[in-house]
C-alpha cells in the first residue's frame, strides 16, 4: 500500500489512473493507444512531482520527513554497511531498540554506527518505541562511542526520530543526565563524527547523538527544537497552528545550511527519498564516506578542538 | 539625608507597585498560610511556616550566595537579537526588548564573581523573570563567558539554573546551546576546577538536559521541580497521573541524580565547605604527621 500525502492528491489521482490503464492493458493485449496514454500520464506525473517537490512548504517537508515509507536507520545499514554485527545494551540498566548501535564496513572502512530506528510496521514500531530512546539508549549510545574512541573507529550516526521518550521510566533514570552526558562523549572523543539527519531531527533527543564534526542532511529532512505542534500550542496556544510554526521555525535543511548549524545537504529522488529509496540511500553513503575521507588522519586533540570551536561559532556574528 | 531618600524612594516605591500589587500579603502554596511580604522577604522568600521554597529574584539569590550579600557582576557579551526575525503571536524581538526593559537585563543569566565562605568563585544565575529563564544564543554565551573567567582566575563555576528549557523563538539556535553550554562545563572541567549545580525551581528541558546535569556535584533546592520532559507531556504520552512527589528535587535525590537536597538558607554553608574541601586541599595551618604514618599506609594490602 503507498502511501499518499495531503499534497500529493494531484500525483496520486494520476498514478490511480495509470494503475487502471495498465489492468486494462492485460486483458486488451493490443490496444496501442492505452500504452501511448500510459506513458504520457507517466511523464506528466514526474512533472508534477518534481514541481511539486521543488518548493514544498516547512510543513510539507514535515509531512515528507515523517513519512511511513520514508526508509529509515535500519534500511541503511541494510544497504550501506557490511559485516553488521548488532551491539546491544548499556551494561548498567538494558537494552533499548530504539537505539541501533553496531560494528561494521563502510566502503570496506571499520566504522562505528549509532542511529535511531523508527521502525517500518506496527510490530517493528513497537519494537523500536518508534524511534524514541530512553535513558538506556543513550548510555548505550556513549558506551560505542567510547568504544569507537578507544579502537580509533570513526563513527556515523543515523538520527530519525520524534524526540526522546517522555515516561516516569525515563525521568527515573535520568533522561537529562543520559542525554546531557552522550553530548559530552560527542565532545570528548577523538576520532571523527558524521551525523545524518535521515527524516526527523527532534530536539534534545537527536543532539544526543548528533554532535558531530561533519552535520549531513537528507534535502526534505527537517531538524528542530520542538515540534512544530508542540511549538504552536505553546507559543500561539493552539495545536492547529503547526503549519504557521513550522514556517517561523526555520526547521528545513535549506534554512539551517544558511544558518550555519549543518554542512551539507543530500539530494533526494524525485518525490522524496521513499520513491527511490535505493539511490537514496546510495547518495547518502557516498556523502558519509567523503565526509570520513575528509576528517580522517587528523590528530585527536586538533580534531576535538575543531569539533568544540565549530559549536562556539555557531549563533555568533561573524568576528 | 535627603538625597539618599529621595534617591532610595522611588526605586523601592516602583518594586513594591510592581511585585505586590495591593495587598502586601501573599499565600503560601505549600500550606496557604497568608504572610506578609516584607517576613516573606527577610526569610528569603520560604515560607516561615512550612518551609516551602518560593522562587526568589536573581539579583537576591546571587546576594544569599556570596559573603557579605557582596559581588561584582560581570559585563557579558552582546549577541544577535532576534537571528530568526521570528514572531508567533508577537514579534520576539517586541518580547525580547518588553523583558530587557523590565529588568535592566540583556537576557536571562547573571554572571557574578565574589567569596562564598571565602572561597572565589564565579557564579552564573538564571533570572527566571526573563522570558522563563529560558535558553537562547546570550545564556549559551553568558555561561562561555563564566567558564572562561573561571580559567583564567582559576576558580570554582557555580550555575543555578531557573529555566523553562529553550528559547523556542531562537529555534535551532536554541537547541544549539545544548552542546555549546556543555563545551563550557569541559573548559571548566579540563582545568580540574570544580563546577557545581544549583539546582532551583524550575529546571527542565534543554537546560536539564545538557550543562545542568554535568555538574561534578549537584546540589537541589528543597522542593524545586527538576525535570526532563513536562509533566503535561508525560501524562499525555503514558495516559496516567504522575506520582506524589514527581520530578522534586527529593525525588532526584532518591534516583540518583542529585547529591544533596538542602535549603535555601543553608545553601551558602553547604556550598562554602564544598568549595573549601575543593580548593584548599592542604590548609597551610594543618600539622603533617611525619614518620610510620606512610610507610604503614604502604603496607597494608589493597582491599
Ligand atoms: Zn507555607
Amino acid at each position: 500500500m503507498q502511501t499518499f500525502l495531503e499534497f500529493e492528491k494531484p500525483i496520486a489521482e494520476l498514478e490511480g489512473r495509470i494503475r487502471d490503464l495498465k489492468s486494462l492493458d492485460g486483458t486488451s493485449a493490443h490496444d496501442v493507444s492505452v500504452s501511448d496514454e500510459v506513458r504520457a500520464l507517466e511523464d506528466k506525473v514526474h512533472k508534477l512531482l518534481r514541481q511539486t517537490y521543488a518548493k514544498l512548504t516547512p510543513w510539507q517537508k514535515v509531512m515528507v520527513a515523517r513519512h511511513p515509507s520514508r526508509p529509515h536507520c535500519l534500511d541503511y545499514i541494510d544497504q550501506l554497511i557490511d559485516d553488521f554485527v548488532l551491539l546491544a545494551g548499556d551494561r548498567l540498566y538494558g537494552e533499548d531498540e530504539a537505539v541501533i548501535g553496531g560494528l561494521g564496513r563502510l566502503n570496506g572502512r571499520s566504522v562505528m554506527v549509532i542511529g535511531l530506528e523508527k521502525g517500518n510496521d506496527t510490530a517493528s514500531r513497537v519494537k523500536h518505541n518508534f524511534g524514541m530512546a530512553k535513558p538506556e539508549g543513550y548510555r548505550k549510545a556513549q558506551r560505542l562511542m567510547r568504544m569507537a574512541d578507544q579502537f580509533g573507529l570513526p563513527i556515523i550516526t543515523l538520527v530519525d526520530t520524534a524526540g526522546a521518550y517522555p515516561g516516569i521510566a525515563s525521568e527515573e533514570r535520568g533522561q537529562a543526565e543520559a542525554i546531557a552526558a552522550s553530548i559530552q562523549t560527542c565532545l570528548r572523543v577523538g576520532v571523527p563524527i558524521v551525523s545524518v539527519i535521515l527524516g526527523e531531527g527532534g530536539s534534545g533527543g537527536a543532539i544526543a547523538i548528533a554532535t558531530a564534526d561533519q552535520i549531513i542532511m537528507l534535502e526534505h529532512s527537517v531538524y528542530s527544537v520542538i515540534s512544530p505542534e508542540g511549538c504552536a500550542s505553546i507559543l500561539w496556544r493552539a495545536g492547529d497552528k503547526a503549519q504557521e510554526a513550522a514556517q517561523a521555525m526555520r526547521l528545513t535543511a535549506q534554512d539551517l545550511k544558511e544558518m550555519g548549524v549543518i554542512d551539507t545537504i543530500i539530494d533526494e529522488p524525485v518525490g522524496g527519498a521513499h520513491r527511490d529509496v535505493k539511490s537514496a540511500i546510495a547518495a547518502v553513503g557516498a556523502s558519509i564516506s567523503a565526509a570520513i575521507d575528509s576528517l580522517s588522519g587528523k590528530d585527536a586533540d586538533k580534531l576535538k578542538k575543531q569539533r568544540r570551536d565549530k559549536y562556539l561559532a555557531m549563533g555568533r556574528p561573524a568576528p | 539625608m535627603n538625597w539618599l531618600t529621595n534617591f532610595v524612594r522611588p526605586r523601592i516605591s516602583a518594586w513594591v507597585k510592581k511585585d505586590v500589587p495591593q495587598n502586601l500579603w501573599v499565600k503560601c502554596p505549600g500550606c496557604e498560610a497568608q504572610i506578609h511580604h516584607r517576613e516573606l522577604e527577610e526569610n528569603l522568600q520560604v515560607c516561615p511556616h512550612c518551609g516551602h521554597h518560593m522562587r526568589i529574584d536573581a539579583a537576591k539569590r546571587l546576594a544569599l550566595m556570596f559573603d557579605e550579600g557582596r559581588y561584582d557582576e560581570v559585563e557579558l557579551p552582546d549577541v544577535p537579537q532576534d537571528p530568526l526575525k521570528f514572531r508567533d503571536l508577537k514579534r520576539y524581538s517586541d518580547r525580547l526588548k518588553a523583558a530587557q526593559a523590565s529588568s535592566g537585563r540583556k537576557d536571562a543569566m547573571i554572571v557574578a564573581r565574589g567569596t562564598i565562605k571565602g572561597t572565589h568563585a564565579i557564579v552564573a544565575a538564571f533570572d527566571f523573570s526573563f522570558m522563563g529563564g529560558s535558553m537562547g544564543t546570550a545564556v549559551g554565551e553568558a555561561l562561555v563567558t563564566a567558564a572562561k573567567l573561571a580559567v583564567m582566575q582559576e576558580c570554582p563555576l557555580v550555575v543555578v539554573p531557573a529555566s523553562g528549557g529553550a528559547r523556542m523563538q531562537e529555534s535551532i539556535l536554541s537547541l544549539m546551546q545544548m552542546p555549546r553550554t556543555t563545551i563550557a562545563v569541559e573548559m571548566v572541567k579540563d582545568k580540574r576546577l570544580p563546577y557545581i549545580v544549583v539546582l532551583t525551581d524550575p529546571t527542565t528541558g534543554g537546560v536539564t538536559a545538557s550543562f545542568a546535569m554535568l555538574g561534578d556535584i549537584h546540589i537541589a533546592e528543597s522542593g524545586a521541580m527538576i525535570g526532563f520532559a513536562g509533566a503535561r507531556v508525560i501524562e499525555e504520552t503514558i495516559r496516567e497521573k504522575l506520582p506524589e512527589g514527581f520530578q522534586r528535587a527529593e525525588y532526584l535525590r532518591e534516583h540518583g541524580m542529585v547529591d544533596i537536597v538542602t535549603t535555601r538558607h543553608e545553601l551558602p554553608t553547604v556550598l562554602g565547605r564544598l568549595l573549601d574541601l575543593l580548593m584548599r586541599q592542604r590548609p597551610p595551618a594543618e600539622v603533617v604527621q611525619l614518620s610510620t604514618d606512610k610507610a604503614a599506609r604502604k603496607a597494608k594490602p589493597a582491599g
